[in-house]
């Protein structure tokens, strides 16, 4: 049995982790408060955009040929699994690395390699598979200019036949306690037949239809990657904030549990000193 | 005539304006009241607005998309 003096440094020991994990907890809200704005910000422009594209290839005879939607043989493979810098966030990043490894597993007797984004899935990646690339900074400054460079390095290696096809694997933040895990062709380009057409107005082209739909796509793919990793970062802080809180929680249990174990024993020490004493006293007695 | 100015990272204006003055692919153009609807891509250049009461102001772009309808004109830039 524990002495009395074990019991005491195991409660303060737990008693400082409750200190960290909970101030975790405060860090990840506050920074999941400010990934949240920026996906609530860029969400606008992203719908806008595809609006007005959908608008033109509604009305644009035949389809544009577009670099970007060809069709080729899929021999070459590129999965680009969003990750996140840290650990700490519950299943966060494990449950990204399984779809991975599942996606792979689709595309056995394929050639694959993996763009690793975040650390943890750099970490993961290298020497289990081909990694194409990987960047661990992404998240340290994350805007759209950092990430439309990356997304054009996809695409050229699209473009130059590197591979057939892109996927996208991250968190898509659904609130701060929930992540779903979603699993994307980035390219080519999937055409969306079921997008409800408005057209209702007759507009001018400047230059025109052609050049402005081979102008936005590219652009729409940048904005398509960057929402990918937008919603990736404010996953992780939501899906931390959560694990951090139940670690608290979990702390809190165990705290108060060690406490009793300690009065009980304190109780039981007193006890027996007690019993000590009568008993020497009874014996001076006789 | 409204309007909206957004990029990827934040909304830059929003609000009512006499004219706006765009950079377009094929050369500056300047957006008037009532103008018929356009879409038209952008370059690298300066966007101008004159506000209502007379004011102007300007914002810097690296390219973009512009799309105008029923008065109300809404800016994708970079």
């Amino acid at each position: 049995m524990a002495n009395l003096k074990e019991i005491r440094t195991r409660i303060t020991s737990v008693a400082s982790t409750m200190q960290i994990t909970s101030a975790m907890k405060m860090v990840s809200a506050a920074k999941l408060k400010r990934a949240q704005d920026a996906i609530t910000q860029m969400r606008p422009y992203a719908e806008k955009l595809r609006e007005i594209l959908v608008n033109i290839s509604s009305t644009l005879e035949g389809s544009a040929e577009g670099v970007y939607s060809q069709e080729r043989e899929t021999k070459k493979v590129l999965i680009v699994a969003i990750a996140s810098n840290r650990g700490l966030c519950g299943a966060f990043n494990a449950n990204i690395f399984k779809a991975a490894e599942k996606r792979i597993k689709e595309y056995a007797g394929k050639e694959v390699q993996v763009y690793a984004i975040g650390k943890r899935s750099a970490d993961y990646f290298t020497g289990k598979h081909t990694v194409f690339n990987s960047n661990a900074e992404i998240f340290n400054d994350l805007n759209y200019e950092h990430v439309a460079v990356m997304a054009q390095e996809v695409m050229d290696a699209f473009v130059e036949g590197q591979f057939d096809k892109v996927d996208i694997i991250y968190n898509e933040f659904k609130n701060a306690a929930t992540q779903e895990v979603i699993t994307q062709q980035f390219i080519p380009v999937v055409a969306d037949e079921n997008e409800a057409v408005n057209v209702n107005a007759d507009y001018i082209f400047e230059p025109s239809k052609t050049s402005i739909v081979v102008d936005l796509i590219p652009k729409s793919l940048k904005i398509q990657f960057y929402k990918s990793l937008l919603d990736s970062h404010a996953s992780e802080h939501g899906a931390r904030m959560t694990a951090m809180h139940k670690a608290t929680d979990n702390a809190q249990e165990l705290k108060a549990e060690l406490k009793l174990t300690y009065n009980r024993q304190r109780q039981a020490a007193i006890t027996n000193e007690i019993l000590e004493i009568v008993g020497g006293a009874e014996a001076l007695k006789q | 005539m409204l309007v909206e100015i957004i990029t990827p990272d934040a909304k830059l204006f929003e609000g009512e304006v006499s004219s706006i003055k765009l950079p377009g692919t094929n050369g500056g153009f300047e957006i008037l009241n009532d103008h018929a609807p356009i879409i038209s891509t952008l370059t690298a250049g300066e966007i101008s607005i004159v506000l209502d009461k007379g004011q102007k102001e300007s914002f810097e772009i690296h390219g973009g998309v512009i799309e105008m309808q029923n008065n109300k004109i809404i800016v994708l830039a970079d």
